[in-house]
């Protein structure tokens, strides 16, 4: 079947380089297409009809014509720009991290409908005001899955037994939990404490109306935010770089 | 392929400059070549002088020749007026408004966590510090009106509000000869926001 030469698309932008002096490159996340790169021809005049329509965070409707290298942007109407979320330096933040995390995870052209739906619902979130912290664990839970690095957090993952009530570890090179008699034979397991544990098979099981209502004390918090980003740098080889930012701010 | 050497030289430098494609390059390379000696000389050494004699102002962090830059030497200009800006180029236009009478502080960049930059690559500590020592009355945040620049943005209001000086933005909205129409609707809701009487 010949590819028709324009088409429509809904797009969240997650990232956008300037090309030359008035265009840009846009990294844009679809339903149809997965991750594609695109080109906003004028983006950076003022009064371009693209302009804040393509920046990122931003969830539009586009049209584009096939290019012979990269596809075209020839209209975008912003469905919604998450303006809440752009008002607050902290959320702004987050949604930067999810952006990124997306962005690093997947290649281009390679349908993901659900993870398109769930980039969609996280940034609506953070918009609500939620608690961040739960979007974010409930967001990278999710994400992990759709990509098939889903943790395993039911069965120790090398003898299969189930958990004890007590401390278990998590393997980032495993991917899931171990039983301590296994995890001394694995190096470097993180301890993983019951609560830990619980939290996060809850929200990797419920939906979020059932995730966002768990009461997380701070300690907690930290220790699941800590697990959490370990594996996901363990998984793509380097660091994510905003969750540094993340980190700066929740100091300041 | 050009077989002449410094030819071939000079065409691959010029395409490395923003905009010029490799055509360009070679237009500029062979006109280059048919202008009298004196003129490329002169293109010469006014690219040497722009690495030699340039720096930063040490107050400001303009790029100038002279150290404070002529601004910030300049009695005549309002010292209680910060105007804050992400790069060198940015301060050319606002001086062509000739409506600001104020010194100003470029930040070099903007924060873009994806990219690794946060406050400490750019020159906000030098901003706070300035701002701590003297009498400022009020710091204009004029980076540009995209993510990078309200993220920005939005951290120096957070680390200027405890020192209780006045924090302005420049006003966002439509652009001149823009259509309400095509306007997202960041800038469409900042318009009517910033709305003045008429
Ligand atoms: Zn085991
Ligand atoms: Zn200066």
């Amino acid at each position: 079947m010949r590819t028709p030469r324009s088409y429509q698309t809904q797009a969240i932008t997650i990232k956008q380089i300037k090309l030359g002096e008035v265009d840009k490159i846009l990294t844009i996340y679809t339903p149809e297409f997965g991750k594609l790169k695109a080109v906003a021809k004028g983006a950076c005049r003022p009064g371009s009809k693209l302009g804040g329509n393509v920046e990122p965070l931003t969830y539009s409707l586009m049209m584009l014509a096939r290019g012979r290298n990269l596809d075209i942007v020839t209209q975008s109407q912003t469905i919604d720009g998450f303006l809440v979320l752009k008002n607050n330096l902290w959320y702004t933040s987050c949604g930067l991290y999810v952006l990124e995390l997306i962005d690093s995870f997947t290649v281009e052209n390679n349908e993901n409908p659900l993870l398109f739906d769930l980039l969609l619902d996280t940034l609506r979130r953070l918009c609500q005001a939620d608690s961040s912290e739960i979007v974010l664990r409930y967001f990278e839970l999710h994400f992990l899955h759709h990509l098939g690095y889903r943790p395993q957090l039911h069965r120790c993952v090398i003898c299969n037994s189930p958990p004890l009530p007590t401390v278990n570890f998590f393997s980032y090179s495993q991917g899931g939990i171990l039983c301590s008699r296994c995890s001394e034979k694995e190096g470097e397991p993180r301890p993983l404490s019951v609560d830990a544990l619980k939290t996060l098979r809850l929200w990797q099981d419920c939906d979020y109306a059932t995730a966002r209502r768990v009461k997380v004390k701070p300690a907690l918090s930290s220790q699941l935010r800590q697990v959490m980003h370990g594996y996901i740098e363990y998984l793509l080889q380097r660091e994510v770089k905003s969750m540094a930012w993340l980190e700066e701010l929740r100091g300041s | 392929m050009i077989s002449c050497k410094p030819v071939a030289n000079l065409v691959e430098a010029f395409s490395k400059l923003p905009g010029i494609g490799p055509k360009s390059a070679q237009r500029l390379a062979y006109y280059l070549l048919r202008r009298p000696d004196e003129e490329g000389r002169n293109l010469a050494g006014a690219i040497l002088a722009l690495k030699e004699k340039i720096g930063l102002c040490s107050v400001c962090f303009n790029i100038t020749d002279c150290d404070p830059c002529l601004i910030c030497q300049d009695e005549e200009r309002d010292r209680s007026k910060i105007c804050v800006v992400e790069r060198p180029s940015d301060i050319p236009p606002l001086e062509r408004t000739g409506k600001y009478r104020g010194v100003y502080h470029v930040l070099h960049g903007t924060v873009s966590p994806a990219q690794g930059i946060g406050p400490a690559e750019l020159k906000t500590e030098q901003l706070l510090y300035r701002l701590r020592d003297s009498s400022v009355a009020e710091v204009i945040l004029a980076t540009n009106p995209n993510l990078e620049g309200e993220t920005t943005a939005m951290y120096l209001r957070r680390m200027i509000l405890p020192l209780g000086i006045h924090i302005t933005r420049l006003a966002r909205g439509l652009p001149f000869g823009a259509d309400l129409e095509y306007a997202d609707d960041m800038t469409l809701g900042q318009a009517l926001e910033g709305r003045q009487e008429f």
